[in-house]
């Protein structure tokens, strides 16, 4: 299940990392483009189709795509004045746990921030109970805590500058950072 | 509209435009928000300039500002004034009773030297004035004229650049004379101000209480919070991020030199010097939360003073420095707690509201400034001792960080104003507000200096 959707990220991210690769030297692709084009024109003149083998990544290859998936989806948000993670995180924390376990020399830092509502001293000690919260929970999936760091702003940094509910939902937050 | 009112309407106009014609020397404006109704009638005739040329400005409307600032003070503008007069003699006592007017400051501006002058003034009560002025009382078997009615008289000599200074200190002198308190004028604030549009946003300020002669003493690409004045005023402690976390640092205001005080593993915040400047308290979470510790600022000696699984934060020491006040979860929310440093015993303080933080005593140790929150609204608050009375003070929102005048007679504090965080002042007794708003960016954390004499 977990490496069903973690494989179905990276086919959506690998194709997009070539595509990115190409744009650099444009005026020598297209070239090589059109001579492609033509090629396939001849050939499906006759019948036959051309394919290309995937060249094997090495590990640090997936590693690095690996973590650039989970930098898409690295946020926990908390209630008012709470520091529990909530049980929809649970997928997303589970496949940040499963890349850590696999790889013991990756280190991430777990950032606590909180809303701008009370004073700046206690919001500290807020967010940095929500980041060892989010610590906690990925300690208790197997992973280990000399890979874990963890450092409250309080709410110096807050991700929405707005005095509203929904800006406020959006600052109180735990984000693991590689 | 009252005549009152109306003096204060326009006087508060021209205070406030006489401020924004200086842009490059103030990043802080006032605006006036409540309670000059209540303030005593004044007057601050401009003092008479005795020299040729143009006559140095500013030194009245600063000392004008400063009272009304203070909130005991209406100072009634100069275009209601019956006369000019410079000096006791010259008053015409009915005319300034029938305004209300309690008393009048008068004085001169005279040339000393190269860009030194003479300045001489007289505090004169009116209603005294009124019934002693020019009469002659016996005094060691002689007839002498009665002088009760001049309360204070002094001349001293100042450099050019020393007239906004000497007017805070004229301030001074006026407050303690009428109130028997001694006057804030010449004090700093220390604050931080958020700027995203500048390439290091985070910025450590110091100016004059009065936003004036600002100075960054600290830009930062990380965040900045919690200064705080070492009780001599030559220092300030802060927490900086620049490496990332939070650690404490110690700044000297007058030189550039700091120093790194701590650097633990998690939280290191909250540093509040004690009265007599050689212990820091501060929040350290290096043995699992956060926990209220002392250090010797020469040794760096830590001693652990709280105990507890629940957030205790925000210290801020007691006037005889035998104990300190500071926030704590261990009831279930928030809420101001004592701790005496000799025996460690814990008391609560607060029981109203759904939480009270950032607790702060006023220097006679009677009563606590804290941030209180009602029905979700957070606002700066006041309790007595031992009566346990607690008074709302601001009506403004998301209040915090509140910081005593070292006279105890205004608090200063950050709130959001057109989503926006600025500075606002309250008096203690909760009559007077102001707001202070920045130019551009934000503008928190605001911490008042102790006397800079």
């Amino acid at each position: 299940m977990n490496a069903n959707q973690l494989l179905k990220s990276l086919l959506i991210a690998v194709p997009m990392l070539t595509l990115a690769a190409c744009s650099s030297s444009q005026g020598a692709d297209d070239a090589a483009n059109q001579q492609t084009n033509q090629q396939q024109q001849d050939q499906q003149g006759s019948g036959v189709e051309l394919d290309a083998a995937e060249r094997a990544k090495t590990p640090e290859e997936i590693r690095a795509e690996q973590m650039e998936t989970l930098r898409q989806e690295n946020i926990v948000y908390f209630a008012f004045d709470d520091s529990r993670v909530s049980s929809e995180y649970g997928q997303m924390l589970s496949e940040h746990a499963d890349f850590l376990v696999q790889n013991p020399n990756v280190t991430v830092t777990i950032e606590g921030h909180a809303d701008e509502r009370g004073t700046p001293e206690y919001n500290i000690a807020l967010g940095e109970r929500r980041a060892k919260a989010v610590a906690q929970y990925l300690q208790n999936l197997g992973v280990s805590s000399n890979q874990m760091e963890t450092v409250s702003y309080g709410e110096e940094k807050p991700l929405v500058n707005a005095s509203t509910q929904s800006a406020y939902a959006k600052n109180r937050r735990g984000v693991l950072v590689y | 509209m009252s005549m009152m009112k109306k003096l204060a309407f326009v006087l508060v106009t021209a205070i406030v435009v006489s401020l924004m014609y200086r842009p490059a020397k103030a990043s802080l404006e006032i605006v006036i928000t409540d309670g000059i109704d209540s303030a005593r009638p004044i007057a601050v005739v401009p003092f008479r300039w005795l020299g040729d040329g143009p006559a140095p400005e500013g030194l009245t409307q600063v000392i004008a500002a400063d009272l009304m600032r203070s909130g005991k003070f209406n100072p009634i503008p100069t275009n209601a004034m019956p006369q000019m007069p410079s000096s006791e003699e010259e008053i015409d006592y009915p005319s300034w009773a029938s305004l209300g007017v309690e008393a009048v400051l008068v004085g001169t501006i005279e040339p000393y030297a190269v860009d030194r002058y003479t300045v001489a003034f007289q505090i004169i009560d009116v209603l005294r004035g009124q019934i002693t002025s020019g009469s002659r009382v016996l005094r060691g078997g002689e007839l002498v004229s009665s002088n009760d009615h001049i309360l204070d008289a002094r001349r001293s000599v100042i450099n050019g650049d020393q007239f906004r200074q000497y007017a805070h200190r004229i301030s001074d002198v006026f407050y303690e004379t009428m109130t028997g308190d001694p006057g804030a004028f010449m004090t700093r604030i220390a604050y931080v101000t958020v700027n995203h549009n500048r390439e290091k946003p985070y910025e450590l300020v110091v100016a004059d209480y009065d936003g004036y002669n600002e100075k960054v003493l600290l830009r930062s690409p990380e965040p900045l919070m919690s200064p705080s004045w070492s009780p001599d005023g030559n220092k300030l402690a802060y927490v900086s991020f620049e490496n990332k976390r939070p650690e404490i640092f110690v700044q000297d205001i007058y030189t550039t030199r700091r120093e790194k005080m701590t650097s633990f593993s998690g939280i290191n915040s909250s540093p509040v010097w004690s009265p007599d400047g050689r212990t820091l308290a501060m929040v350290l979470s290096k043995d699992g939360n956060p926990e209220l510790y002392t250090m010797d600022v020469a040794s760096k000696q830590l001693n652990r003073v709280t105990r507890h699984h629940a957030i205790d934060t925000e210290p801020n020491w007691s006037p005889d420095g035998k104990s300190l006040v500071f926030t704590s979860e261990r009831g279930g929310r928030p809420q101001l707690y004592s701790v005496n440093l000799d025996s460690g015993q814990v008391r609560r303080l607060t029981f109203e509201g759904e939480q009270n933080l950032g607790g702060t005593y006023t220097p006679d140790g009677q009563q606590v400034v804290m941030v209180n929150r009602t029905q979700g609204n957070y606002h700066i608050a006041k309790q007595d001792y031992p009566s346990g009375n607690l008074q709302i003070l601001t009506q403004t929102s998301l209040d915090e960080s509140p910081s005593l005048a070292p006279n105890g007679s205004m608090v200063i504090y950050s709130t959001t104003h057109n989503n926006q965080q600025v500075l606002a002042l309250v008096s203690v007794d909760g009559r007077f507000k102001a707001r202070l708003p920045a130019r551009e960016g934000e503008v928190k954390s605001p911490s008042w200096s102790p006397y800079l004499r």
